[in-house]
């Protein structure tokens, strides 16, 4: 299903060690673990924020994607619509072997504030200034039809003049980022085809 | 745009099985948080709001379960069967269903649980809901901290809006766990006492559960006596901090802002809040300083965190179900434990119950994440 009034303005994958922006590889590694591999691209993009080091990997991944995509993007109202399938779960089991013992006495609030899976959300909104909508939800996996509904309502409704969308998901080590920015004009159509077979190219 | 309401729904909570026994009890003020002593959660007693597991399982019972299910599986299929079965409604392949959690089964995590730990990812927890009952279409799960009650309500307005449905099952709820405990303790955001929000002697918040659904239709046939209209929602976020609240209130009033500027009205033409009041510190004066900046700080506002404690991704739909009875029974509901406002800036928090001529009501939610929700319903039967 396509919407004629809207496009991908930009896409950005994160996975398999690489991480590209429409199409094209920016940055590849060879990095086993994740925060090596993660940590290495912060340098990369020279990015300069400290709070980047206190964040879960999840937020992590995400704020690296959004960094590719809304590093030169002027527009203030854009929304994020997020989604995965492991939610915080890779913090959540941080924080359950913290209390497992000592009656929850080694439970850390720095750990426990990520076991929410739109935190990552609030570090893009607080890096971007946004003052917009934010959704996070969780399907089995990448679902562009329903990402799209609701992209859709809110450009339609003016609630936001683009949205970021997309899927991120940290879980047991593996990492897999496919996010996107819909707007008036844009590189392609706005077609959850399109979007499948763009998240499908690794 | 077209109209879009909430119609049937149902609160399982400490106070009973339906939403009639939770609003009886706050129109009489009688809070539902009791002292729990249990080490397995925290090593100290705290005041909390708990679904008694008895007349839980009871009530689970009679859905004839043919395989076993979590606790908190058991709390939302018992709300969501009720209001299902009030509905009458078909599950067609234009009814959704949204459920709405923070932390689902996150219980399942702890090495003395007898259930999978798959049964930790929240679209597992979705799809035991939506196969229960056979929904045709794939559930949605909405994680969004402790605004994903209310913001449900705004998503499934925005499906039905493109269409893909004409119907959408909302259910929400989290559990009392030592997950969460042990986290808001570590934040010392706890009470010691039952919450007091707004006062001066608030010391922080109370956790509770409760199960919670509602039908949002477009379909004016299928309404109830207490069903309301969508006439404005939107989610704004602080851009300022990941659990400390913005001190200008800047997401909340923009929420407010935005959502007044969609149902077209001035904040003159709203009748009630239905505030968050978590009761701790710093939430509590946000959102006396996003009131007041958005021109709300002498409309009647409660928290009704005082009679359920904070529900977490309940919370939302919950406060708003309360609100549609409010708003029916033209009854401003007392904020409980609130004695002497303790915000810097005024607030017209609701003392006792009083009988007040209603038809719009606000209702806010703020959470981790810097994430603030606003949603304004108006009363459709007068």
């Amino acid at each position: 299903m396509s919407t004629p009034d809207y496009h991908i303005k930009s896409y950005c994958r994160i996975s398999n060690g690489k991480i590209s922006k429409n199409g094209e590889v920016l940055f590849s590694d060879d990095s086993e673990e994740f925060p090596a591999f993660i940590k290495a691209a912060y340098k990369h993009f020279e990015t300069d924020y400290s709070k980047f080091f206190k964040m879960d990997n999840l937020s992590k991944l995400a704020f690296i994607g959004a960094e590719v995509l809304l590093k030169d993007n002027n527009e203030e109202n854009t929304a994020l619509v997020l989604s995965n399938s492991a939610s915080s779960l890779d913090t959540d089991r941080k924080h359950q072997n913290a209390i497992s013992d000592q009656s929850g006495a080694y439970a850390s609030p720095a750990v426990f504030v990520y076991t929410l899976p739109n935190i990552c959300m609030g570090e893009i909104s607080i890096r971007h200034k946004l003052y917009s909508e934010n959704s996070f939800f969780i399907f089995a996996e990448f679902n562009p039809h329903l990402l799209s509904d609701y992209a859709n309502d809110l450009l339609e409704t003016g609630q936001a003049n683009e949205v970021l969308c997309g899927w991120v998901d940290y879980d047991k080590g593996k990492y897999d980022a496919f996010l996107y920015v819909i707007a008036k004009k844009g590189l392609l159509p706005f077609d959850t085809g399109e979007l499948t077979k763009l998240y499908r190219t690794k | 745009m077209n109209n879009i309401y909430l119609s049937h729904n149902n609160i399982v909570s400490a106070y009973g099985f339906d939403s009639a026994s939770a609003v009886d009890s706050i129109k009489n003020e009688v809070s539902g948080l009791s002292l729990v002593d249990d080490s397995k959660i925290l090593p100290n007693p705290f005041y909390s709001s708990l679904i008694p597991q008895d007349n839980l399982s009871k009530a689970f019972q009679k859905l004839n379960p043919q395989e076993d299910y979590t606790r908190l599986e058991q709390i939302l299929l018992v709300s969501l069967a009720n209001t299902l079965k009030e509905s009458g409604l078909e599950l067609t392949d234009k009814v959704g269903l949204i459920v709405s959690t923070t932390k689902g089964n996150i219980d399942v995590l702890d090495a003395d649980s007898p259930f999978d730990e798959n049964r930790a990812y929240l679209s597992e927890l979705g799809k035991k809901i939506e196969t229960f009952f056979g929904f045709k279409n794939e559930v949605i799960v909405l994680s969004n901290a402790c605004v994903s009650g209310v913001l449900a309500l705004a998503v499934a307005k925005r499906f039905i809006h493109q269409k893909r449905y004409d119907h959408v099952f909302v259910v929400a709820g989290d559990l009392v766990s030592q997950f969460i405990l042990t986290g808001f303790n570590s934040f010392q955001a706890l009470s010691e006492l039952p919450c007091r929000p707004y006062c001066k002697t608030r010391a922080g918040i109370n956790i509770g559960e409760v199960g919670c659904s509602v039908l949002v239709t477009k379909d004016e046939d299928h309404l109830v006596n207490e069903s309301v209209r969508i006439i404005g929602e939107a989610s704004c976020n602080d851009a300022n901090h990941i659990s400390g609240p913005s001190r200008t209130g800047e997401g909340l009033y923009r929420s407010v802002v935005s959502a007044m500027n969609q149902a077209n009205i001035e904040a003159e033409a709203i009748d009630y809040i239905s505030a968050h009041g978590t009761a701790t510190m710093f939430n509590d004066e946000m959102e006396a300083i996003a009131f007041n900046r958005a021109n709300l700080q002498n409309t009647p506002l409660n928290s009704l965190k005082g009679y359920f404690g904070h529900t977490l991704g309940a919370s939302g739909l919950l406060e708003t179900i309360i609100g549609m009875y409010s708003l029916h029974s033209n009854t401003l509901f007392a904020s409980l434990g609130f004695q002497e406002l303790g915000v810097s800036q005024p607030l017209n928090i609701i003392t006792e119950t009083t009988a007040k001529e209603s038809s719009i009501f606000l209702k806010t939610a703020s959470g981790f994440g810097g994430c603030n929700t606003a949603a304004i319903f108006q009363k459709v039967n007068s």
